[in-house]
């Protein structure tokens, strides 16, 4: 459903951040994209729905070479593929329901934005997303009064209002604690899972990565170093992509962590 | 801050030799400058009217006690005048800062070869020039009265509201800007939703801020003649009736506090 | 709970919960705006023929820019200009001496409480009254010339530059100065070395920031006969001879321009 061809973005700095990436995402299928910092994970995810400018190379979403549209047909491309950020990326002085809706504005006319007169189906729409998160009572309050996990589950459902379908997900659990960061990469996969979206989440935990996603890729000074099933991911491929250090100690520290949440669980 | 070696001795010393006699040569240049200027202050004084100056000071006071409290009847339309100066004024002033702003921000601006340029001249020129004078030069264009006031303190405040709010805009957090056009929004839905509620409250704080200034300066726009409680000042100050200037002065200073008072208030309750 | 919640909500319609949530204190807001709105337009005589006939003048103006005349009146000019910044220099050296003390004295965490009272005093005074009020009063005392212009704009400056230095110095970190105090320092060593440093970098910003207005100010203290450039320019507006008063306010805005300029290269320096 999405391809990449030869992806390539180069930085007027003079960074290669990304080289002659080639990738395919099924319908549907959730990945991961690991690596260390500054190995191009949010430049490939924003070089998907331009918010990079790629160098060369294409991307194909379906049967639309992304790279080629002028900005009416990307505004319509965008309306195709949700974005969830690393540090929410709400727009704090707005309130719940308006950052939620916010994800219409690719449906809706200007000035039934801006009056706040949207269709009563994006309305309702909007609350059945925030009762999914459980954040229906918090609709009227504004997005500075939340704390961080409730945050990034309003940018969830601004994304999933879209009606999307594709996640592009820049480290989602990278600003919150690791018990709400379980939850909310949980929250995601679960409703990819139920409505088949298909999802790029960039995540540098590779803990989190194995525990929640079928297939993961590894991406190291922009080259793909790694592609496979999470229980793949050996001492020997996470020096690959990371560097020297003793995985034995992280890998083993998912089992613990994996048996203490059952036993919670039970 | 170096370390000297000096007679085999380490010395600590805030500056090097160099530096010191850089920084005595600044300070004397400085001091010759303000002698200069203070000479030529002197020079174009009458100092027999300076040193008269404790009893005339003295006069003016007892022919300005007590104010002529019933002149106040007068003053009302002069006080309404001079507030729909100053709000009148602040509105168009916004209204036209808002689109100037959005020009002249790195991150909003058309093109910053050509328009940025012409917006910053655009502040710059407002700014520089005080709302007497435009209020001057639109008396010579367009006739005294009230009319010339509004549009002087329109013209003057477009640059100060203009330059906070353009500083505001290229202080917003660009990933909510981002986060919008992600959704596919347009240019003026991204402009709505991402940096609207963003600069808000610097926009209401700054509104009400020049409203403030503006009821100060609009007090006295009747000095050349651009309508409001100046007109009477001046009148009054031609003819000497200094118990109708000391009533004047005191329902400006009222003004004044008054505006402040609200101001503040109105700041208070928006951020 | 939460679903019956849901269902209660679905196909319900949902707006913006408004600013002000009173429905009727937000009604009144509105209509009484609105009806303040209406009078003050109501009561602005505008004489639309007179506008008319000024466009021509305005027009005529604006082209004065592009042709302004710096010859005819040069003396002039340059008298007026040399006069405006000599009292800017001067005034602004004897306002920030003067503001420094006063601005330790208006804050309360360094200052006893008499002393506090009087400098808060002084600064109230001083922000209270405007510049040109000013500037009639002192020339009716000291009589026409520099000396008024100087006087007003030294006032000016301490009102304004010792209310920013206190409330600078009163929200300064706590600690760093007690560490200083706690060595056993006098009170002049310890506002040199704990108080100093701390607000030295803003002290200057505002001090250059100060200039710049003084600069302005000074082109209209001329017009109540306190001296500088504003007489030249208001003479040249009442012989209608745009293209001298284009070139003044030129000079004027290239002066603000290099000033705001040389601020911003010191205040980069400082900090
Ligand atoms: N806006 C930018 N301008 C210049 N270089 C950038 C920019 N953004 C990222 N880079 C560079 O591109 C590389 C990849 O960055 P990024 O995609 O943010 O990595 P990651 O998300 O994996 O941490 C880094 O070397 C970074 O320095
Ligand atoms: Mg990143």
């Amino acid at each position: 459903m999405l391809r990449l061809q030869k992806l390539t973005k180069t930085y007027r700095t003079g960074d290669q951040a990304l080289k002659e990436i080639d990738l395919e995402v099924g319908k549907g299928q959730v990945l991961a994209l690991i690596g260390p910092s500054g190995a191009g994970k949010s430049t490939l995810i924003r070089c998907v729905n331009r918010l990079v400018q790629p160098t060369s190379g294409a991307v194909w979403l379906e049967d639309t070479d992304l790279t080629k549209l002028g900005s009416g047909a990307l505004r319509r491309a965008r309306r195709e593929m949700g974005m969830i950020f690393q540090e929410y990326a709400l727009v704090e002085r707005l309130t719940v329901m308006e950052n939620v809706l916010s994800g219409r504005l690719g449906y809706v006319g200007f000035w039934r934005s801006f009056l706040r007169w949207y269709p009563q189906s994006d309305i309702d729409e909007a609350f059945r997303l925030l009762d999914r998160v459980g954040l229906l009572h918090m609709a009227d309050k504004r997005a500075d009064e939340l704390s961080g996990g409730q945050r990034q589950r309003v940018g969830i459902c601004r994304a999933l209002i879209q009606d999307p379908k594709l996640l592009l997900v820049d480290e989602p659990t990278a600003s919150l604690d690791p018990k709400t960061s379980r939850q909310i990469m949980r929250l995601i996969t679960e409703l990819c899972r139920e409505r088949r979206l298909a999802a790029i989440i960039n995540i540098h935990d590779v803990a989190l990565a194995q525990m929640f996603v079928p297939r993961v890729v590894g991406l190291r000074f922009g080259e793909i170093v790694y592609d496979g099933l999470p229980t793949g991911l050996t001492p020997e491929k996470l020096t690959d992509i990371y560097g020297e250090e003793d995985w034995e100690a992280t890998i083993k520290k998912v089992e613990d962590e994996d048996e203490v949440e059952v036993e919670a669980a039970e | 801050m170096p370390v000297l070696e000096k007679e085999n001795a380490q010395t600590w010393r805030r500056r090097t030799t160099g530096e010191n006699l850089f920084r005595w040569f600044g300070w004397l240049i400085g001091v010759a400058i303000f002698v200069v200027c203070w000479q030529r202050i002197s020079e174009a004084t009458t100092w027999f009217f300076v040193w008269d100056a404790p009893r005339i000071a003295g006069d003016i006071w007892t022919r300005a006690t007590p104010p002529r409290w019933e002149y106040i009847t007068q003053l009302g339309r002069p006080i309404w005048d001079t507030l729909n100066i100053a709000t009148l004024g602040t509105l168009i002033a916004i209204c036209l800062a808002v689109p100037v702003a959005f020009m002249a921000a790195r991150n909003t601006t058309p093109s910053v070869l050509f328009i940025r340029p012409v917006a910053l001249l655009v502040i710059v020129s407002s700014r520089s020039i005080n709302s007497l004078i435009w209020a001057l030069l639109l008396i010579a264009i367009i006739g005294p009265g009230v009319f010339a006031g509004v549009i002087a303190i329109a013209i003057r405040s477009i640059g100060f509201c203009a330059k906070l709010l353009y500083e505001a805009i290229e202080e917003i957090d660009h990933t909510q800007v981002e986060a919008i056009s992600a959704t596919g929004a347009s240019r003026w839905q991204v402009m709505a939703y991402g940096i609207v509620p963003q600069i808000l409250p610097a926009f209401a704080g700054i509104a009400v801020f020049r409203w403030d200034i503006n009821i100060r300066e609009s007090t006295v726009l009747g000095l050349v003649g651009a309508g409001g409680i100046g007109l009477q000042l001046s009148a009054s100050l031609n003819v000497l009736a200094w118990p109708q200037v000391s009533l004047i002065l005191l329902v400006i200073l009222a003004a004044v506090m008054i505006s402040e008072w609200v101001s503040a208030k109105v700041r208070g309750a928006i951020i | 709970m939460s679903h019956r919640e849901l269902e209660d909500m679905l196909g319900k319609g949902w707006r913006k919960p408004p600013f002000v949530s009173n429905p009727k204190l937000r009604w009144s807001l509105i209509l009484g705006f609105v009806a303040y709105l209406v009078a003050a337009f109501m009561t602005i005589e505008v004489d639309w023929g007179r506008v008319y006939v000024g466009l021509d003048r305005g027009w005529a103006f604006i082209l004065a820019f592009t042709s302004p005349d710096f010859t005819s009146r040069a003396s002039d000019i340059w008298d007026g200009l040399l006069e405006s910044i000599v009292m800017t220099v001067a005034a602004s050296v004897v306002g920030i001496l003067i503001s420094i003390p006063i601005g330790l004295g208006a804050a309360r965490n360094i200052a006893p409480l008499p002393i506090y009272l009087v400098c808060r005093g002084i600064v109230a005074v001083s922000r209270a009254l405007q510049e040109i009020i000013v500037a009639i009063l002192l020339v009716a005392i000291f009589g026409f010339g520099p000396l008024a212009g100087f006087l007003t704009l030294s006032f000016a400056t301490i009102g304004f530059l010792s209310k920013l230095l206190a409330e600078d110095i009163e929200a300064m970190d706590k600690v760093q100065a007690e560490a200083i105090k706690a060595s056993g320092a006098r009170w002049l060593q310890w506002i040199n070395y704990g108080v100093q440093p701390q607000v030295m970098p803003r002290l200057v910003g505002l001090s250059m920031y100060r200039i710049d207005i003084n600069f302005r100010e000074s082109a209209i203290l001329g017009l109540v006969g306190a001296g500088g450039i504003g007489a030249t320019l208001n003479t040249a507006f009442d012989r209608y001879e745009y293209d001298t008063a284009a070139a003044i306010l030129i000079l004027i805005i290239g002066i603000v321009m290099s000033l705001e300029y040389l601020s911003g290269i010191i205040r980069a320096k400082v900090q």
